[in-house]
């Protein structure tokens, strides 16, 4: 990183809008969208209170192929509302990955990649995000069962709420060093613990709990790759070329839970600690 | 939030579409399709109030100018913005209409 040509010549995943990160992941670049930014279906909400809507909400669904199966690639736009989920875009989210697994129940194996960049339910639309996002669980562990669900934190916005809850879901998880992952963006942990347990404005303070690194170290993400699109395109063929997992990782909650039993609370955690916490014992 | 609408003349109608920019903050989203021969409408969402002599400004240098004119290919423009200053407006308005070549072309998705 430290050689200016081989940054220059770089191309960043993190600086791509959500269609240019479709692009870069899907083959030779060709997709179509589904309820594309011309059909206007904008969020109803967010105009009564006086907030700019996007044509898309902040979502892109594209369908195309990836290594020649066919994909649905769902992109949430971070620079868009935080890339917060309300009643369009969940709606998009959660549709498409239903009709990926229809796709499958009738022998089409259309897999799913999501761009998980938001913190979570957009507040303004309150329980009609919730709902969507419970939707998303729901469509993530169905699809799950024909077909690996890759999930992608690239960065910068990350990964919070109940998205991260999402993502927790997906068979694998692809960060960058970027990347943040956590049901608590660190605001709100400042907010409700204190500045003196956890200050939000430290920033490797926060990467060295939440970050894309440390996530994959602790075994909670599968897949940590540079900020290079070719990179991350590589590593989405890899895991699809896997097929399934053996076990999801949601369904190794008692591994977990097993594994947080053995932590010391009376101790201040570090982030060696929690490395440690998680990776005792983890077989597979 | 505002919404203001602008005409102006062009010639033969746009041969595609395109979208691009973001509704982020200091950004806008630009929504390029075809219009009738003759006339290009600019239709403008924005979430600062009162700067409607600002945004006639900056789109009159758009399509008066050398770099759309008069005689550009007819668009309906819709724009989203959220507080983007008139140099990003100028350039989302220029990559829309760079845009619309690859757009044009079957095998590319709706931006470059």
């Amino acid at each position: 990183m430290s050689n200016p040509a081989a940054l220059l010549a770089r191309d960043s995943f993190i600086e791509r809008d959500a269609r240019g990160r479709v692009r870069a992941l899907i083959d030779d670049g060709r997709f179509r969208e589904l309820i594309d930014p011309f059909q206007r279906v904008t969020s109803p909400w967010l105009a009564r209170q006086g907030v700019v809507t996007q044509s898309d909400d902040g979502v892109v669904v594209a369908k195309g192929a990836i290594d020649g199966q066919p994909v649905v690639i769902l992109a949430i736009e971070g620079g868009f509302q935080g890339g917060s989920l309300g009643e369009v875009g969940g709606a998009k989210i959660a549709g498409a990955l239903e009709l990926a697994a229809d796709d499958n129940r009738r022998g089409t194996p259309t897999r799913a990649v999501i761009l998980f960049e938001t913190g979570g339910v957009r507040l303004q639309e309150a329980n009609l995000g919730l709902a969507a996002i419970a939707e998303i669980h729901s469509a993530i562990v169905d699809l799950r069962r024909y077909q690996p669900v890759v999930g992608i934190v690239a960065g910068t916005v990350g990964c919070f709420g109940g998205m991260s809850i999402a993502a927790a879901l997906c068979s694998y998880l692809v960060v960058t060093r970027e990347a943040r992952l956590g049901l608590n963006g660190p605001q709100v942990i400042e907010q409700e613990a204190g500045i003196g347990e956890y200050d939000s404005r430290d920033r490797p303070f926060i990467w060295s709990y939440t970050g894309g690194e440390q996530r994959e170290r602790t075994g909670l993400a599968d897949v940590f790759v540079d900020d290079d699109s070719h990179a991350m395109r590589g590593a989405v063929v890899a895991l699809f070329a896997k097929g399934r997992p053996a076990v999801e990782r949601s369904d190794a909650y008692r591994h977990y839970r097993d594994r947080l039993s053995h932590y010391d609370p009376t101790v201040q955690v570090t982030p060696e600690i929690v490395r440690q916490v998680f990776l005792k014992g983890a077989g597979s | 939030m505002e919404r203001l609408e602008f005409q102006y003349s062009a010639g033969a109608p746009a041969t595609g579409r395109a979208v691009v920019g973001v509704v982020g903050s200091g950004d806008l989203e630009v929504l390029l399709e075809p219009a009738d021969a003759g006339r290009t409408t600019v239709r403008v969402t924005t979430s600062v109030d009162g700067y409607g002599k600002t945004w006639q400004a900056q789109l009159d240098r758009v399509f008066l100018g050398a770099s759309i004119g008069p005689k550009g290919p007819a668009v309906a423009l819709e724009i989203n913005d959220f507080g983007a200053t008139p140099g990003v407006v100028g350039m989302r308005i220029a990559q829309a209409f760079g845009a619309l070549h690859a757009a044009s072309h079957p095998n590319g998705g709706p931006t470059p």
